[in-house]
């Protein structure tokens, strides 16, 4: 059974006069790393408020076909329910944040759900030590950079267990260094079996991570492969995708009549192959 | 002309956000200000239309300390687009948006309509003219925020991140949005960690660490120097990583490549064997 199921699922948003989400067909399997990208007002926050309930549990809107989450339809449980399975990360980690300190923060999830509080302290601690957050313990989320913001943001949501890590542009405030960083604590969340849903302009940050891209335009889903298939499509850059710069050599060497055994999505890759070719 | 004198800045006294910035941007410049998380670049811009006041030196706009000036007398000025467009929006049509900054600086309600409907159209926010701002993504109020000031025209812009949340095409309109106002003789400076759009649009780059300047001058040099990327968390580009690691097997490719079409054309030469 797939993890995550849209059947021909549409929405939208009360007071909207036009679809967020059309017909949207979407499974996506245990352990996956997907990313979601497309044009700015594609609809790929909505898709991801879809996972974890938000939509239409909290964002209230008219509705047509199920997303089964878990086995679970979002239309008949809660955000609270749902958050056990899905976790959301946004782009704004202060909008996220809300007590004193990294401890409390990372404990008000679980204990707001009840969870035994030695449970709770096992989970504070060990995700202090996975996010190296140790320095930041009773630091105030106001005096922590952006990058650490987000990471106490990651680890908060983690403290639920969920199946899913939903990431909604995490890095695009943060510096490349920080970037980077985030992006590799969720590429190594995958490999220990975390499913992962990132939207992302930066495709050459996180491309060579991910098993798959799914790209959307005005609110439908045009594409949906491994990276390497997905960003050599002339349709990205007409719908306005931002293709790694080595992917873009990679085509433009194609139409000079030079084809280079794979597609690169990195700097190194693409480095690489061109000294095999020589 | 702007000039900051040694100007130092801490919030509530509590950490020292600027700690003795010096810099002079003259008219018409395209400047990148680049920087670590923290780095003090948003303070920064706050100095220069008096949302933040230095306090310690001085901040001059042709010749004359700022502090004469009223941040409302700034504005006419100096343009500010804040990081957070959710900062800065607050009316209940992307329409009203646009032409509330025009008309508080006097425009002709003729003028203004036509200003708005063309701003609203460089950057692809016709079709939401009608919309409440607060039902648009992310990028899309990014836009409007962007939209509200560049409608004005200030003679100088200053952008905070703005290309967040914008896909490939949002972020060339805007680039050549900037462009277009440049040649008119407006003063472009944005805040940003997209060394891309650096490279390809801004001819001027300061890049900042710990409240100070490490680096301002050309936007080739100072980013293809490996202590400032290092100092200022950034990343090299993609094809700056190709060309060294190619020049390292054929010294003939030069390793500071940073357009694609001169990294295309060496390794056609490469591969070609010409």
């Amino acid at each position: 059974m797939p993890l995550i199921e849209f059947q021909d699922f549409s929405f939208k948003y009360y007071g909207a006069d036009f679809l967020a989400l059309k017909k949207v067909n979407l499974t996506i399997n245990e352990g996956e790393y997907v990313i979601i990208t497309g044009p700015s007002g594609c609809g790929k926050t909505t898709l991801c408020r879809t996972i974890n309930g938000l939509v239409p549990q909290f964002h209230r809107g008219y509705i047509a076909g199920n997303v089964i989450v878990d086995g679970m339809n979002t239309r008949e449980h809660t955000v609270a329910e749902m958050a056990t399975i899905a976790g959301l990360v946004f782009q704004q980690p202060e909008n996220q944040l809300v007590t004193l300190n990294v401890e409390k923060e990372i404990a008000f999830g679980p204990e707001n759900l009840g969870v035994d509080p030695v449970e709770v302290r096992r989970r504070v601690e060990e995700l202090i030590s996975l996010l190296d957050l140790e320095h930041l313990r009773d630091k105030h989320p106001h005096e922590m950079s952006g990058g650490e913001q987000q990471r106490v943001a990651i680890a908060s949501t983690l403290a639920l267990k969920p199946k899913i890590l939903v990431a909604d542009e995490p890095t695009s405030n943060l510096d490349p260094k920080s970037a980077e960083l985030i992006l590799d604590i969720i590429s190594k969340l995958n490999k220990r079996d975390m499913t992962v849903i990132l939207v992302e302009h930066r495709l050459d940050l996180v491309s060579k991570d991910a098993s798959r891209i799914v790209l959307m335009d005005r609110g439908r889903i045009v594409a949906d492969g491994s990276p390497r298939e997905i960003l050599v499509m002339d349709l990205c850059q007409e719908i306005g995708v931002g293709v790694p710069k080595a992917t873009l050599v990679y085509k433009s060497l194609r139409k000079r009549g030079i084809d280079l055994e794979s597609v690169p999505l990195t700097g190194e890759e693409l480095a690489n192959l061109v000294k095999e070719a020589a | 002309m702007i000039i900051l004198e040694n100007v130092h800045f801490a919030y509530d006294g509590i950490y020292t956000a600027l700690q003795g910035v010096s810099l002079q941007i003259g008219d018409g410049e395209r400047v990148a200000i680049m920087g670590t998380n923290g780095a003090g670049k948003t303070t920064l811009v706050k100095q220069l239309n008096g949302l933040l006041r230095p306090h310690r030196g001085r901040v001059f706009l042709d010749g004359v300390d700022t502090k004469r000036y009223s941040v409302a007398e700034l504005a006419r000025e100096i343009g500010l687009v804040m990081q957070n467009p959710d900062h800065q929006l607050f009316l209940d049509s992307v329409e009203k948006e646009i032409l509330f900054g025009l008309k508080q600086l006097g425009f002709s309600s003729e003028d203004a309509r036509v200003r708005c409907e063309k701003t609203l159209s460089n950057l692809g926010l016709e079709h939401l003219s009608e919309r409440s701002p607060f039902t648009l993504s992310g990028g899309e109020r990014k836009r409007v925020a962007l939209a509200s000031v560049l409608a004005t025209e200030p003679r100088v812009l200053v952008l905070d991140e703005p290309t967040i949340g914008q896909d490939a095409k949002q972020k060339e309109n805007l680039a050549q949005m900037l462009q277009d106002l440049n040649e008119k003789g407006r003063t472009v400076i944005v805040v940003t960690h997209d060394i891309e759009f650096v490279i390809e649009n801004f001819p001027r780059t300061i890049a900042m660490a710990n409240g100070t300047i490490v680096a301002d001058g050309p936007t080739n040099s100072v980013l293809s120097n490996d202590d400032v990327i290092v100092r200022c968390s950034l990343t090299a580009p993609q094809l700056t990583i190709a060309a060294r690691s190619i020049h390292s097997v054929f010294p003939e490719v030069p390793e500071r490549l940073t357009l694609l079409s001169n990294l295309e054309g060496e390794i056609v030469r490469v591969l070609r064997g010409v």
